[in-house]
């Protein structure tokens, strides 16, 4: 088992979630490839943990601060939806303008 | 090649085969439901990844709270917002799905050559095992002793905000002024419109 492997999937991971980022119109569908991205960057880390520092696993600990702030994202960023959702009634992300000139 | 190699190996395998598949049916599906669920066995396949790595607490982590928190509040979000919809077809949307696939693949083979080319120093210590809990627990409260701190004040604002962003509005002109003892806790919010024939789902938000 070597590191290059791990690495090559955490980014195969990430370009899936950049992709499912940009062109999906459901915007809870957005949000899923937001947390995508956010595990992608967790294997990342808990790989370099694992082969360059294991001693001090400091990668542990930043996955953990990841998985905080991505709960904290994911409760924040759908009750936004929800909040659009009563507002525009809709939840397809070519809509919402708000924003946008 | 002895035996544990062989059993990481395969367990590498599948792990990833279960990992790539899931993520390419949460951005491909149409059906959004399965895609929610299709999330859960992505993040299942990654506690799995984490215990190949030696992190047993992070794998019990990730397994709670991604797929006991987010993924429950992510369907819980879809019952909410249900609204079986076709969306109006976008002018050139071929065009844009090509453009960003051929994005995506060409950042994947950019990554790719990076990390086959890049000469990665490995450490030839022997990973912790099971003191990493020890581990951890020490970095929280010697080092990272700050961000620790700041974690737990930034899911007390996301918890109040999320609350704040889901509530009905607060309208002040309303203010009640009858004195009759109406029950004491409730808040004052606007009251829920029955728009009728609709959909059911507007009288769950």
């Amino acid at each position: 088992m070597q590191l290059q492997y791990f690495l090559l999937l955490a980014a195969a991971l990430f370009c899936i979630g950049i992709y499912g980022l940009i062109t999906s119109r459901n915007a809870v569908r957005v949000l899923m490839s937001i947390e995508l991205l956010l595990n992608a960057v967790n294997l990342n880390l808990m790989a370099f943990s694992n082969y360059l520092d294991p001693t001090l696993i400091r990668g542990q600990v930043f996955t953990v601060f990841v998985i905080t702030v991505a709960a904290a994202e994911a409760a924040v960023g759908l009750a936004i939806v929800l909040a659009i959702y009563r507002n525009r009634d809709t939840v397809d992300m070519e809509q919402f303008n708000l924003l946008k000139w | 090649m002895n035996l544990a190699e062989a059993v990481q190996l395969v367990s590498f395998v599948i792990l990833g085969l279960m990992m790539i598949g899931g993520a390419l049916g949460v951005v491909l599906l149409s059906s959004i439901v399965y895609s929610a669920f299709l999330l859960g066995a992505v993040f299942i396949s990654m506690a799995g990844m984490y215990l190949l790595l030696n992190a047993d607490f992070v794998a019990a982590a990730q397994i709670l709270i991604y797929v006991g928190a987010i993924n429950v509040l992510i369907l819980f979000a879809i019952m909410l917002v249900n609204k079986q919809q076709d969306f109006a077809p976008l002018p050139n949307a071929g065009i844009r799905k090509v453009f960003t696939a051929l994005v995506s693949v060409g950042l994947l083979v950019l990554l790719s050559t990076m990390i086959l080319a890049t000469p990665w120093s490995y450490s030839t210590s022997t990973p912790t095992g099971e003191s990493n809990l020890v581990l951890i627990g020490e970095h929280f409260f010697s080092d990272f002793l700050l961000p620790f701190e700041l974690a737990s004040i930034l899911l007390l604002i996301a918890m109040v905000g999320s609350i704040i962003l889901a509530r009905r509005e607060y309208i002040p002109d309303q203010l009640p002024v009858s004195e009759l003892p109406q029950t004491i806790l409730t808040l004052p919010e606007r009251p829920r419109e029955l728009v009728s024939t609709t959909s059911i789902t507007d009288q769950n938000t």
